[in-house]
């Protein structure tokens, strides 16, 4: 298939003709899941606001069902696969491997999250994200989203096949780049994720149409969290390639250690299916030894993974400030950011939000005695609200602000918005997620509909401080709606009537990537060696905070009935 | 040059790492040990550790021996629904069925002594939330889960179910009673 490059003015990035539209077409529908997962927020939020309490219990239920797949399934995925066209076809600067077939899984997933949307808003698939059997939704229910996996999957192919193109055809010599390996460790994560999500949603699908009369429902939950976890794990990954992306387009930073990053990319392949083992600590299926061994021993190589780039990835932004002079005291290289800058504020926001608030309580909850304090509550939420959610959704976020105009060739409108967005965002959703372990720590449950039981046979009356934290939640809840929809409007707004930019030079032929330019030599490792005091002062910050709220958990444990 | 480009340096893998870089994955690496060494510490030493007794069952065989332990050490009834309110006798053992939207029975139990209390489910996932408390167990239907459980302080308390069970999750309450 004939094709065409155009290398962009602004950026130099080379976009191809078919990955392009590609990437515009998946990011878009993306965008448009985000903003359905956004809606069903509001109302998932303004239920759970003890003092609001807006829909009556069959509607919060299908809502709260239609929220999670919208989010972590259709908006993300989407997003991810054009990150992937990006990160192989731009960043490679080569052609895309079978453009068509790679259309085809575009509306694959497009047809699958409607199919399964449909059969949510139907009523009859009111199940949750997870639809544990034999809790048993429609079959269309299934099959939406066995067509979207499948779409994904083809998407993963076209990827790994555009990687072989740009190989054989030496449109770069050497390794690919760091960002490139994070989506190949994204990519690599997706396909077995993928394929343990076969095995168990085919067999559900017979079983929803009657053709497999009984799955165990533990079995059930075991090779569905193999899904449910991993698929967090590719945009864990994903997102932490586009943190090293930011930091290498906004200030030019070149990773402390390819080694170290690279290795690090590659623990999470090695270690993070294991971690999903961590659903399952309050489980009476598995042994102490299989939920011991699963969820420390092996977690913790992840755990340790990203504790590494939680250290890389600002070292070598302050790395990059250092060598432009910011070398007064700890801290100017930091001060001295762009803090106005949206690409920037958005994905610092989330490194921090991710690392002290997500990465820290996803450890404490996977440790596997604590795990009863925490398991189901509303604490569960919180924690995949400052991972998911500040982690992935707002480094997303970030790296459009710097994709609309290169990819849409559009301006930003209203910029000044754009600045505060980030923050609006970044802040009230870590504060959400904080509201909301608050209340999960004094016990209040995920997915339910009344704090005060309507309905039941006896009362049990929260402790008032748990409703002052569900207050509290449906606050932040409602600021972080109103910064993810402020986001949804300057992007769709830009795309309608942003400035049209220059699309720059279109060539028939890809120009390859320079090899070793002197601008590279120059700054080689070892050459010019930069230490990064203010980030190891930053690092141990997490460390201590890590360490204490660890041991705060124990304690708390210490102090409930004995169990053995 | 940057993360965008390929290595400036073909073989990066030769490349020395810095000693802050190795300092700091020194230092993951340990505290993973250390939460790993943690875990295992509380198994041996710790009051507080699920329990690893569990059997397949069905919900008619877990229903009988229930209902044989309830029409045995049954009290009193509670409520205009006559919940049965049991007090588990002396060998400890005690049953308690989730089921679509109820815990059954009320179970009266004495602080200090030190229970198992077999728990399965009727029909779909429940999540047993013994509130104040907090403590928190995914019960499953199909598997009697075995736990030992000793109260420390007299009182009422509330099971909430916490895994989402369908239309009626939230009137899901059940109620624990510990006596002196």
């Amino acid at each position: 298939m004939s094709t065409t490059y155009r290398t962009c003015p602004v950026s130099g990035l080379q976009f191809e003709n078919h990955a392009e539209k590609l990437m515009r077409w998946n990011a878009v529908a993306g965008v448009l899941w985000l903003l359905v997962g956004g809606i069903t927020a509001l109302l998932v939020i303004l239920t759970r606001w003890p003092a609001i309490k807006l829909l009556p219990a069959d509607q919060f239920y299908l809502i709260l069902t239609a929220h999670g797949i919208d989010m972590l399934i259709l908006w993300i995925i989407f997003f991810e696969m054009a990150v992937l066209y990006f990160a192989s076809s731009t960043l490679l600067r080569c052609r895309l491997a079978a453009p068509k077939v790679a259309w085809a899984a575009f509306w694959l997933m497009v047809v699958g999250g409607i199919m399964t949307n449909v059969a949510i808003f139907q009523g009859e698939s009111s199940v949750m994200f997870t639809s544990y059997v034999p809790m048993q939704a429609a079959p269309h229910f299934y099959l939406g989203i066995i067509l979207f996996a499948v779409g994904a999957l083809i998407g993963c192919g076209i990827f790994f096949g555009t990687l072989v193109i740009a190989k054989r055809e030496k449109t770069y010599s050497g390794s690919i780049p760091l960002v490139t390996f994070g989506a190949l460790t994204a990519a690599i994560i997706a396909t077995f994720t993928i394929l343990a999500g076969a095995g168990i949603l085919l067999p559900t699908l017979l079983w929803s149409v009657g053709i497999i009369r009984e799955i165990d429902a533990q079995l059930y939950r075991m090779v569905w969290w193999g899904l449910g976890h991993s698929s967090q794990q590719i945009n864990v990954s994903a997102h932490v390639a586009i943190w090293y992306l930011i930091a290498a387009v906004v200030f030019g930073a070149k990773p402390l250690s390819e080694k170290v990053s690279r290795f690090a990319f590659l623990l999470y392949i090695l270690f993070l299916q294991l971690a999903s083992a961590h659903h399952l600590l309050s489980d009476p299926g598995m042994s102490a030894e299989w939920k011991v061994l699963n969820t420390s021993y092996f977690m913790y190589f992840a755990v340790m993974a990203s504790m590494i780039h939680g250290f890389t990835v600002p070292g070598a932004i302050e790395a990059a400030q250092r060598r432009k002079g910011y070398t007064n005291g700890l801290f100017e290289w930091l001060r001295k950011a762009p803090w106005g800058n949206p690409v920037f504020s958005g994905m610092f926001i989330s490194l921090v939000s991710f690392g002290f608030l997500g990465g820290i309580s996803g450890v404490v909850l996977g440790t596997e005695q604590i795990n009863m304090l925490m398991h189901n509550t509303f604490y569960v939420p919180g924690h995949f609200h400052t991972t998911v959610v500040t982690g992935t959704t707002l480094a997303f976020m970030a790296v459009t602000y710097l994709l609309v105009p290169v990819l849409f060739r559009r301006e930003m409108i209203l910029p000044k918005l754009c600045q505060i967005q980030p923050y609006l965002f970044g802040i009230s959703m870590s504060v959400l997620g904080l509201v909301m372990m608050g209340a999960g720590t004094l016990g209040v449950s995920r997915r339910h509909w009344d704090m005060a039981f309507a309905g039941a046979p006896f009362q049990y009356e929260w402790p008032g401080a748990a409703y002052l934290m569900m207050g509290l939640t449906g606050i932040a809840g409602v600021i972080a709606v109103i910064g993810g929809g402020l986001w949804i409007v300057l992007v769709v707004g830009s795309l309608l009537f942003g400035k049209k930019l220059d699309g720059g030079k279109v060539s028939n032929l890809p120009t390859p990537i320079p090899d070793q330019s002197q601008a590279a030599s120059a700054v080689a490792h070892g050459q010019e060696h930069v230490g990064v005091p203010g980030t190891v002062v930053l690092a141990l910050l997490l460390f201590v905070c890590f360490v204490l709220y660890y041991f705060v958990n124990w304690k708390y444990l210490s102090e409930v009935w004995l169990l053995s | 040059m940057s993360a965008i480009l390929p290595p400036s340096n073909r073989l990066w893998w030769k490349q020395p790492i810095d000693k802050v870089e190795w300092a700091w994955i020194a230092i993951a690496f340990v505290w993973g040990m250390v939460m790993f060494v943690m875990m295992i510490y509380w198994h041996i030493y710790g009051k507080q550790n699920l329990s690893n007794e569990a059997y397949k069952t069905t919900p008619e065989m877990f229903a009988a021996k229930a209902e044989k332990f309830i029409a045995e050490n049954t009290i009193r009834t509670e409520t205009d629904q006559n919940i049965p309110v049991v007090k588990v006798p002396d060998n400890g053992e005690g049953y308690l069925i989730a089921r679509l939207w109820s815990w059954y029975p009320i179970l009266e139990l004495e602080k200090g002594k030190t229970y198992k209390i077999h728990l399965s489910s009727m029909d779909y996932n429940h999540g047993f939330s013994l509130q104040p408390v907090n403590i928190n167990i995914q019960v499953i239907p199909g598997y009697e889960h075995v736990v030992k459980m000793t109260p420390t302080k007299e009182g009422t308390y509330a099971i909430v179910c916490n895994e989402y069970c369908g239309i009626g999750h939230h009137s899901m309450l059940g109620r624990i009673y510990v006596k002196k």
